[in-house]
């Protein structure tokens, strides 16, 4: 299976990767080699095999419902970028 | 031409747990901002999420009130995306094997019939936080309170054909979760939060049109209002003979229409995959027998039962059955007084009226059901009239006490002693010569009217208090 290369932008794009114009050749030819081997794998023979969430054999187990968390957010704001009104500040989403 | 509309719903449930679903922050609505995100709820480089109990234990409970296959193994999955709110870059959700399956529910309309809507799945996910666009010097804030808050995603089949189903479905879901207890299911806290999809296709016709998605949609009567809207839209392009675009649309309150959202805000490329942080949930038969155990009896039981035992229309039952702090003060009223269908009438337009005028609910009414009952049976053993007991319900309101102790306190005993009757009816009589002449000489037909006179003039003489049965009986004799 071969990939396009605008298919490489429109992935980058929602990964959020910036990958300059002068590489994208190069990105291209490397996923499809991946996809080479996806397609080696998709030959084996997978009838009667339940598909695997998880390679650890083991269930989840669970927390109680309680509260243990305490306010930290002042440790936790000393490190962000911008804060304001206990509010983090993020470059602006909509216009 | 006749469209028909075609409408599924994904209702986001807040759970009501005590901590969130991955970590062990609290909940609480309307804290400081950022004062309930934990390292993990901020995503902090190493946080791992672990699964809460509760969360599972009311999904399943929610399954089983829909008679849902229940997912005996279910699996995380991550739902990728990239939003400042989500600090991850993704949102732990359930994708292929959700922890509720295909199930079922009744919802009633307000003409009274009924229809079985279907559930496709319901499956367990956590909340995003909450971005604030007032201006912060050109940024936005972030407040991560909600990220991580458990929710439970129901999604319906496309069973529902109507503004009114829609809204009587998210009533009945609601009605069905608070029995339940696993929500508030209060809409105006963002604990119920809907996004509808919406298609017109022409009447007979199998396949579906396309649709557009309405999200975010927060109360019944914004539900109502965003589905007669877009139907509208969508028809006005249908006749023109233009196409409907599948796409993601606001509905705006403010100006009572939905509009696209922009295509940079929708990225429909989820990129699936298991949730490598968390491990399958198993859950046995055992387990799901224990929950099944604690389920109370369900609103679409009870108000079969309500109609069945007690004799109510459809409607009455819908109304009194809506929630089991209100189907159970009824149920106490019943049984204090002995008749069914007063007792119906009397919590439907008295006390639900005053509870409605106070804006309080029925686990504050000021007057209990049993002292409800106790006025009820004053009524029935004709100690009071209907129109008096409608006076010492307000005196019972304002906390002048049972119904006998303001019946004491006011003098409001029904005056049944036939002696003070009959001389009420005499003076009456004896004062009205014009009016007993008129009666004489009127025909049958017309006596029945003219006899109402008289019953008013002993009445306004009792002060209400005279029993009119009584009084009927001995004018009837005395005007012969």
């Amino acid at each position: 299976m071969a990939i396009e290369q605008d298919e490489i932008g429109k992935i980058a794009e929602l990964a959020r990767i910036r990958i300059a114009e002068e590489q994208i050749g190069e990105v291209t030819q490397r996923i499809t080699e991946i996809l080479g081997m996806v397609d080696q794998l998709q030959a084996a023979d997978t009838a009667g095999v339940e598909p695997m969430a998880n390679p650890l054999d083991a269930t989840q187990r669970l927390r109680e419902d309680e509260v243990t968390e305490i306010n930290r957010r002042e440790a936790f704001q000393a490190i962000a970028p911008a804060v304001e009104n206990g509010l983090y500040l993020v470059p602006k989403v909509i216009e | 031409m006749q469209w028909e509309t075609v409408i599924g719903l994904e209702v986001h449930l807040q759970l009501a747990t005590q901590s969130k679903i991955f970590s062990g922050s609290p909940i609480a609505f309307g804290a400081e901002p950022n004062t309930q995100a934990s390292a993990v709820d901020l995503a902090m480089p190493g946080m791992l999420p672990v699964l809460n109990a509760e969360a599972v234990r009311m999904a399943v409970m929610f399954g089983l009130g829909i008679d849902a296959e229940i997912g005996m193994r279910s699996v995380f999955d991550r739902k990728n995306y990239f939003y400042p709110d989500l600090p991850k870059g993704y949102q732990i959700s359930q994708f292929s094997d959700p922890i509720v399956g295909k199930g079922e529910f009744e919802i009633q309309l307000e003409d009274g019939s009924t229809r079985q809507i279907g559930i496709t799945r319901a499956h367990l996910e956590e909340d995003a936080g909450k971005s604030l666009h007032e201006d912060f010097h050109g940024m936005t804030g972030i407040d991560l309170n909600r990220a991580g808050t458990p929710l439970l995603e129901i999604v319906s089949e496309p069973d529902i054909r109507s503004a009114a189903e829609a809204v009587a479905y998210l009533k009945a879901l609601h009605s069905l979760v608070t029995y339940l207890g696993i929500s508030d299911g209060n809409m105006a806290e963002g604990s119920m939060r809907c996004d509808i999809n919406i298609s017109l296709r022409p009447q007979g016709q199998a396949e579906y049109g396309t649709r557009a998605e309405i999200k975010n949609v927060n109360s019944f009567r914004f539900v109502e209002r965003a589905i007669r809207h877009e139907v509208e839209r969508q028809s006005d392009i249908l006749e023109d003979g233009g196409k409907v675009v599948q796409e993601t649309r606001l509905y705006d309150a403010d100006r009572d229409e939905t509009r696209p959202m922009r295509s940079k805000e929708v990225a429909n490329d989820y990129r699936y995959f298991p949730e490598p942080d968390l491990l399958p949930i198993v859950i046995d038969e055992a387990y799901v027998a224990a929950i099944r155990d604690t389920l109370p009896e369900l609103p679409t039981a009870k108000r079969h039962r309500f109609m069945d035992q007690y004799g109510l229309s459809a409607y009455d039952a819908n109304v009194l059955a809506d929630s089991r702090e209100l189907a159970d003060y009824y149920e106490t009223v019943v049984s204090a007084c002995g008749d069914a269908k007063i007792a119906a009438n009397w919590v439907q337009v008295e006390l639900l009226g005053q509870l409605n005028k106070a804006e309080l609910a029925i686990n504050a009414s000021p007057v209990s059901a049993t002292d409800l009952g106790g006025l009820i049976v004053r009524i029935l053993d004709n100690s009071i009239s209907g129109k008096i007991a409608k006076q010492v319900f307000e005196a019972m309101w304002q906390g002048e006490g049972s119904a006998d102790e303001v019946i004491d306190a006011r003098g409001l005993k029904q005056v049944s002693d036939s002696g003070a009757l009959e001389a009420m009816v005499d003076d009456v009589i004896a004062n009205n010569s014009a009016q007993v002449e008129q009666y004489l000489a009127a025909d049958e037909g017309k006596r029945k009217k003219l006899v109402g006179f008289f019953v008013g003039q002993v009445m306004k003489v009792s002060k209400g208090q005279a029993n009119p049965q009584m009084v009927n009986q001995l004018l009837a004799k005395k005007l012969g």
